[in-house]
Parts: C-alpha cells; structure tokens; sequence
C-alpha cells in the first residue's frame, strides 16, 4: 500500500517535471537561436543543416560591434530611456495626485468625473491615434522624446489602480494627521504617498513595460533614425537588412538585454506588480 | 445638484480634490475624449490632398469600408488570431500554473523563464520567430526537415503568427492564475481529499469553479488585446508577403490607411469598425460573465 502511494507520488513528479521543462525548452528555444545565430557569419547561419548548431569557425561578436555603430544604438538606448523615464514620471505623478483625491476625498461631480476614468479604460486606445498624431505635429514635436511621451502624460488606468491602493489604507491616518496639524497636501504627501509605495511601483513597471514594448506610437510619431526607440528601431532595421540574419539577430539582442536584466535582478516587484495591477499589456 | 453650504473644512477638502484631479481630468480630456470624438469626425470625412483640410463626406467612408472585402478578410483574420491565442494561451498557462502549485525545485526559475517574453520587446521577439520560420534557412524546417511556408502560406501563416502571440502570452496568464490559485482556501482540497476525489475531480470541481473570476478576467483582457494585435503582425508580415491579405489584423489594416498612406478618414472609419466589434463582443463578454463566473 505505501509502496504504491508512493509511487504514484513519483510518477506525479516525473509527469511534472517532464511537462514544465518540455515548457521551458520551447520558451528557451528562440532566444538560444537567437544568440547562437548573432555570433555566426551569414554563412554559417544560413546553412542547411540541422546539426550546424553552434557557429564553427569562432564566435563572431563583431557583429554585435556592426550593428552596435551602423545603428547608432547609443542614440536608440538613450532615446528609449528618456521615453520610459518621462512617461513613468508624468503616470506616477498624475495618477498618485487624482488617486488620492478619488480614494480619500470628498469633492462635488467626484462620481462624474472618475467615470471619465473608468470609461477611458474600455475604450480601445487605437481611436485616439489619429488625432494624437494630428496633436503632436501641430505642437511641432514630431521627432521629439516630448513627442513620445505626449499620450502617456496621463494615465486613466493608473488613476484607477492609485485609487485602489488609497482606498485600502486604514481609516483614520487622516485623522491622526490632522491632529498633528497637517493639511491635506502634507497629509498626501508626508502619510499617504509613502504608503502606496507598492501601487506606484506596480504602476511604474507596468508604465515602463508599456513603453519598451510599445511599436506604433514611436514609429508614428519618431519616423526619423535618430529619434526613435528601440523597438521602432528594429522595425526599421528590419525593413533595411532584413537578409542578414546575424545582424538582425544582434539587434534583437542588444534590444532586449537591457530589460531582461533589469528583470532578473527585480523580478519579484515585476511579476507582482504586473500581476497585482492586471493591467493589459 | 442642490447647493448646500459646506463647512469650512469640506471647501477646503474640495478644492484639494479639485486640485488633485484636475492635471488627470484635464489631460483625459485633451488627449482622450477630444480623440476619440475628432477620430468619429474624421470617420466622415475625406483627408484632403497633403494632409490638408478634411473635406466632409458623411457616411461615404464607411460606405468603402463596410463594401471592402479587404476590411471584413482583415476582420476574420483578426478573430483568426484571437481563435489560435486566447484559448491556447489560457489553457497552457493554467496547466502550467496548476503544476507550479506543488513543492518544486526550481519553481522560480521556471515562472522566471515563463514570464521572460513579457519583457522583450515583440518586435523582437517577432523578429527571432521570422527567422525561426524562415522557410529555406529557418531552425523548425531544418530540424524537422520539412519545407513549409510558415509564414507566407496564407492557409497556415495564421496560425503561425497565433502561436508567436502564444509563446508570448503564457507567462503572464500563469502569473495571473497563479495569483487566482492562491486566493482558493487550502481547506476544499483537505476535505475532498478525505472524501477521497481524485486530482482531476478536484480540479474540475473545486478548482475550475473556483478559479473562474480570474480565468473570466484573463479572457476577457486576452480576448480584447488579441482582436487589437499589431506589433506581431507588423514585423513578421512584410508588404510583400504572399499571405498577408489572409493573415493581417485590422488594427494592422488601420496602420497601412492612416499612416503609411495618409488616408485618415478611412484609417478613422476602420478604428470605428474595430470599436463597434470590441464594443459587441464586450457587450456578449457581460452578458456571458453572469451566467458562467462563480463568485463567492
């Protein structure tokens, strides 16, 4: 009887085990042949044979340099970190001060105007595209990080998630405050804000994610080489070299290894925060 | 509204609330609702030569829109997608999610693992499955000594692009299950244990039921960000792709109109189109959630 129970257990494990790492392979899979094709030559890479796996005649990390210079990836970086850093920013900030005020205040036309928040939330964003764009070249910042930030210098969904992390903080901090003589700004800022930390940070990974991943609003907005993001700049690079597989695959590396260690390292606050906010991305 | 006065310190709350709101309601309206309303009447009317002056035509965009066979095969190929995506990529992910639920080694790197697609880029991430597709040089036809068109044979290509979304998406739908499995109470598996349910039994009938506020949220964001994909469909169909009649998405569609060729008033009427079909399909998605969702 106990032999076979824990067989059984066994036999759970190894079904268990088998499954998640078959899972894990196939995630593993593009990004080992991603890598293992930006050090081949193009040769190499686009030669027929299943067994040619790793590159023969040496590891090419020139083309990491190639693409490095050709592409400007200096300006690409830069461009891209200025986006998130603003976006995050203007999200943070707009979303914490509405927040509050929807979760701990009282003020007339609050119901109307946090149903203006909740309505943007089931409006599919691609409506707002056109005239977005319209906006950002009438302002004359078309090729500009102001330009990128422009539709991200409010957040209705940050609002929304804020108010959340307000509304669930214990009742009487306002009271105590009050007590020890402070306003409502210093109550916000000194008591409130600091507590709600998890909810911003929550709202800053999702913010920052968003404007890493996003591709149309940059190559709308940034049509210009030197202006535009990472992701856009693939877009182009593509277009233009798309034949050279390394170099392509270079590319695509050097995009997305800044992010994925900046993952590793938080990866607890990434998956809760995106977790917790459940936000679409 | 009938005017009360307030006492000194509502006032004051009030326009700290005011206050507060105002950079967010402000910047709603300017950079939402003005859109949304300016992308309706651009929808009616017919962007004039350089971008210049909107010439008002009434209802003659969507007239070429709902006519165009173009936009209904962008249409179906969109819900094509979302058909591959959604249920392949919940199903997975809760399976997934299931197994992590047990003492495992390794439990975080797997979910590290899983969850890494979140955080690449996907044009990226598409630009690697293209050359995992290719179809003379590409890995899957290599190994599998095969010669199919991945991507450029309208018949598959769907899927193909289907599966990226897949691979993409199973991590974090696992993370939301994961979180939906740790909000059921340890105490329905002990006593269906003792009255001796097996694993599957206990999946189907504590699990399932339990877990459906989350698997509802899940495929109702799922279902939404799959009939609005574009950066996949982008990157891995080119212009010049034999299957891209049969295989781009409308959002895609929309991209082409409005900004690769500077036709507004028709890229405005398919945006309208996509919203009233994510407006029906959330509509029935409501209507659905009371009947199936179980909640506490």
């Amino acid at each position: 009887m106990d032999s076979s129970i824990s067989t059984k257990y066994t036999v759970n494990k190894i079904i268990t085990y088998t499954v998640l790492i078959i899972f894990a392979i196939i995630m593993l899979v593009p990004f080992v042949w991603m890598i293992l094709t930006a050090i081949k030559t193009n040769q190499e890479a686009i030669s027929v044979d299943p067994f040619y796996i790793f590159p023969h005649n040496g590891w090419h990390f020139e083309n990491f340099a190639t693409v490095w210079k050709s592409y400007n990836f200096i300006t690409l970086y830069k461009n891209t970190i200025l986006f998130i850093i603003f976006r995050v920013i203007c999200a943070c900030l707009t979303a914490t001060m509405a927040g509050y005020a929807f979760g701990r205040l009282e003020f007339p036309g609050k119901k109307i105007l946090f149903s203006l928040v909740l309505i943007q939330m089931m409006i599919p964003a691609q409506i707002f595209v056109i005239p977005q764009y319209l906006m950002v070249s009438k302002l004359h910042i078309l090729n500009t990080t102001a330009g990128l930030v422009f539709p991200g210098l409010v957040t209705a969904f940050g609002t929304y998630l804020l108010k959340t992390g307000y509304q669930s903080l214990p009742k009487d901090l306002e009271e105590a405050a009050a007590i020890d003589g402070c306003n409502i700004g210093q109550t916000f800022l000194f008591i409130m804000m600091p507590l709600t930390r998890s909810s911003m940070v929550s709202l800053g990974i999702f913010t920052a994610l968003f404007a890493f991943k996003d591709l149309m609003w940059p190559m709308i907005v940034c049509t210009n080489a030197s202006t535009t993001t990472l992701s856009a700049g693939l877009a182009k690079m593509q277009g233009q070299y798309g034949s050279d597989y390394p170099a392509m695959m270079a590319a695509a590396v050097l995009a997305i290894v800044p992010m994925i260690v900046i993952y590793i390292i938080f990866q607890k606050q990434f998956v809760e925060g995106i977790a917790t906010s459940g936000g679409k991305l | 509204m009938t005017k009360k006065k307030m006492t000194p310190s509502q006032k004051r709350q009030a326009i700290w609330g005011w206050a507060f709101v105002l950079p967010s309601i402000l910047g709603l309206i300017v950079l939402n609702y003005y859109p949304a309303i300016n992308t309706v009447y651009q929808s009616l009317c017919k962007t004039g030569d350089f971008g210049k002056g909107n010439i008002f035509v009434g209802l003659n965009n969507y007239k070429t829109v709902l006519g165009s066979a173009e936009v209904w095969q962008s249409l179906w190929n969109t819900v094509k997608y979302a058909i591959v995506e959604v249920p392949l990529g919940i199903v997975i992910a809760l399976l997934l999610a299931v197994l992590m639920q047990k003492k495992l080694a390794g439990k975080t790197l797997f979910r590290t693992l899983f969850f890494l697609p979140m955080v690449c880029a996907p044009a990226a991430v598409a630009m690697v499955w293209k050359w995992l597709y290719n179809q003379q040089f590409g890995l899957l036809n290599n190994v599998f000594h095969t010669n199919v068109a991945w991507i450029s044979d309208p018949k598959i290509a769907w899927i193909s692009v289907g599966i990226i979304g897949v691979w993409s998406i199973i991590g974090y739908n696992m993370v939301l299950f994961i979180g939906g499995l740790q909000e059921i109470p340890k105490d329905y598996y002990e006593a269906a244990q003792i009255d001796g349910a097996s694993s599957i039994r206990q999946f189907f009938s504590i699990t399932v039921p339990l877990l459906s506020p989350t698997t509802f949220f899940i495929v109702q964001t799922r279902i939404i960000g799959a009939l609005t994909v574009f950066d996949l469909m982008f990157m891995v169909m080119d212009k010049t792709n034999l299957a891209l009649n049969k295989t781009q998405s409308i959002v895609y569609l929309f991209y082409t109109y409005a900004f690769t060729n500077g036709n507004r008033g028709y890229g405005a009427a398919i945006v309208m189109v996509l919203v009233v079909f994510i407006m029906i399909v959330t509509f029935f998605l409501q209507k659905l959630e009371k009947k199936i969702v179980y909640y506490n």
